[in-house]
């Protein structure tokens, strides 16, 4: 009798003393991004000691990593561009550039439409399409003017493909019908989508903020960019 | 020697066993619901965090997303919180001198983190991967509700192992296009079971329901 009361009085103790710990919730593990108790400057994430350079990332390849050839803007791309890198440049310049470079790259994206103080220059000026490979990719990493460097958002290869795709889009500019392959020709003058530079950029949604506005809308699409004949497949 | 307890006793010691039972039970029954309701699993309250950032102005109204911000969603296991420089990005030269972005310019100045509370938090011993469920056309609003209406995010599902399994069991009743995942605002079409199907097949989503799957 005295032993099963004194059995039930432990249980009764573990169980709500049980119930209040969290050790297994919180575990004093660290995860990413998550606050340190240890560290002075309160992070968990350390930063390596300068100078650090990990396996693999000696990162030796100037071309593939700062765009130069013997210490010059390089004019060629580092790899070989295909299509499927095409559509991966379209969709990477959609997250990253839409914002303030627009879809077309005329350099009306929303956030300078909503007061950005200095305008993005637009891809399409003589300057830009004659600079090589080499310096949009130090644009890209390195920022230029009030525009921020991109290096730690874009992975490398990752802004290759932007430029790729960037390429393709000064073209669309420029281009005449003769430009497109023969083959091609027929299928783009009979009844496709504006050619272009004759559809007008998707207006900005009316009413300021766009609380209202369907997500549609005032989402970047990268479908209302001219498509070059490089982007066909 | 007299009757110590009257014979309606009888009754009242029945009925207060079965008050007992009933009262106990209620009691059980309240613990059952409270650990399934918001305030045992945070649903639907948003935090205060030093800096109102709101998911329905910067998704939905300027257009960006969620990857400009959430860099390592594709690719890795936690979707990451920005940096500070990503918010200098563009907050360097648009609403420049806003009191509310005072604690962003001095995290930029000082060096120092921005500490953002965590809003979702699963339990450190279960596991979670972002690029496993977005790459399979599991989308963001799926289990974070409709984020681009969100002047503030708060948790939109219990995430409850209930919760999980649901979906681990019958994941066509979620599953939408790949081009479609990053939609700060979705609805279902109202065929989504066939549609579902259909992009379970194509994308392969065969999500495990062994226990090591997220116990590891
Ligand atoms: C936050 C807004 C913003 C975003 C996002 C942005 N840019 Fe810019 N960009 C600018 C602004 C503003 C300028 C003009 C800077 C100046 O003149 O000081 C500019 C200038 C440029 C230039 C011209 C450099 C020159 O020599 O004149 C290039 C090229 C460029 N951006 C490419 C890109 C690419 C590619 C992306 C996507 C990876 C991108 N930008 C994303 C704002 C932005
Ligand atoms: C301009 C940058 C930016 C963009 C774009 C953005 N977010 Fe966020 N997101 C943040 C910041 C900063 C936080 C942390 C502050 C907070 O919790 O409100 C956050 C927090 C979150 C959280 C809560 C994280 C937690 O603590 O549990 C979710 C969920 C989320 N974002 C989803 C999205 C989705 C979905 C999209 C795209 C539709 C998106 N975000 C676009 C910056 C951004
Ligand atoms: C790509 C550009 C861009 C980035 C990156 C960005 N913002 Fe903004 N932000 C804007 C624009 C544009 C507005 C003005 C919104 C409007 O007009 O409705 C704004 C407005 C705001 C406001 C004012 C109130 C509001 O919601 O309208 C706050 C606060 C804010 N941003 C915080 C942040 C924080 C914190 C970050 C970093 C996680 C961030 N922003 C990143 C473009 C950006
Ligand atoms: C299958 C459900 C699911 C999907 C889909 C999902 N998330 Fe999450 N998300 C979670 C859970 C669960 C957590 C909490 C993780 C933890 O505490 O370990 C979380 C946490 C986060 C966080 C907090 C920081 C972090 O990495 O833990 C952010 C930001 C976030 N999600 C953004 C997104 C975005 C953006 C998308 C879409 C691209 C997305 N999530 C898709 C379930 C999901
Ligand atoms: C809306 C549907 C959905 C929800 C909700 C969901 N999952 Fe998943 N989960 C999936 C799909 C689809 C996959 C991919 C299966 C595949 O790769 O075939 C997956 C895969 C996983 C994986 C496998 C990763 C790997 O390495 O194989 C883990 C771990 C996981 N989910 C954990 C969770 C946890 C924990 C939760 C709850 C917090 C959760 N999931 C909620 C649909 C979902
Ligand atoms: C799809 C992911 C997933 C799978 C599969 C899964 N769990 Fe869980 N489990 C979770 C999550 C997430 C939680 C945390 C829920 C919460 O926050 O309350 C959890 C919580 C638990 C808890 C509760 C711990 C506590 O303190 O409340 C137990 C016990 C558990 N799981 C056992 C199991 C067992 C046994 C299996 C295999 C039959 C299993 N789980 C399979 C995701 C999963």
């Amino acid at each position: 009798m005295k032993r099963s009361s004194l059995l039930a009085l432990v249980s009764l103790i573990a169980l709500a003393g049980g119930a209040c710990r969290q050790d297994m919730h919180d575990q004093p593990k660290a995860k990413p991004q998550s606050k340190s108790g240890f560290f002075v400057d309160g992070r968990t994430g350390r930063l390596p000691v300068e100078g650090t350079v990990a396996r693999g990332e000696l990162r030796a390849d100037d071309h593939l990593y700062r765009g130069k050839v013997d210490g010059v803007f390089a004019t060629t791309f580092p790899f070989k561009i295909d299509a499927a890198l095409m559509e991966r440049g379209r969709e990477r310049y959609a997250i990253y550039c839409t914002p303030c470079h627009g879809a077309t790259g005329l350099g009306n994206g929303m956030v300078i439409q909503r007061g950005f103080k200095v305008p993005a220059t637009s891809h399409h000026i003589e300057r830009l399409r004659n600079a090589p490979v080499g310096y949009w990719f130090d644009v890209i990493t390195n920022g230029f003017g009030v525009m921020f460097g991109y290096a730690s958002q874009i992975p490398v290869n990752d802004r290759w493909a932007i430029i790729a795709y960037v390429r393709a889009l000064q073209l669309s500019r420029n281009a005449t019908a003769e430009d497109v392959p023969a083959a091609e020709r027929e299928a783009l003058l009979s009844g496709r989508k504006a050619l272009p530079g004759e559809g007008a950029h998707a207006a900005p949604p009316a009413g300021g903020g766009g609380h209202n506005a369907p997500a549609g809308d005032a989402k970047p699409q990268a479908e209302s960019a001219p498509k070059s004949p490089e982007t066909k497949h | 020697m007299a009757q110590l307890f009257p014979k309606q006793a009888n009754g009242l010691s029945k009925a207060s066993i079965a008050a007992g039972a009933a009262v106990g039970g209620s009691v059980l029954l309240a613990l059952f619901l409270l650990a399934r309701s918001g305030y045992a699993t945070g649903e639907g309250t948003p935090y205060d965090q030093k800096v109102p950032f709101s998911h329905n102005h910067h998704t939905t109204g300027v257009g960006i997303d969620c990857r400009y911000c959430h860099t390592s969603v594709e690719t890795s296991a936690t979707a990451s919180i920005p940096p500070t420089q990503t918010c200098m990005n563009c907050h360097s030269q648009i609403w420049t001198n806003a009191p509310m972005l005072e604690p962003v310019r001095e995290s930029y100045r000082t060096g120092k983190s921005l500490e953002w509370r965590k809003v979702n938090d699963l339990p450190d011993f279960a596991y979670f991967n972002h690029s496993a469920h977005v790459n399979k056309g599991v989308g963001c609003t799926t289990c974070h509700g409709q984020v681009g209406e969100m002047p503030l995010v708060y948790q939109a599902q219990s995430l409850q192992m209930q919760w999980c399994l649901n979906c681990h069991n019958n994941p066509e009743q979620f599953l939408r296009l790949k081009s479609e995942v990053y939609e700060p605002v979705w609805n279902p079409p109202a065929n989504q079971l066939e549609v579902g199907a259909k992009l379970r097949a194509e994308y392969k989503a065969n999500p495990r329901v062994s226990c090591s799957t997220c116990h590891r």
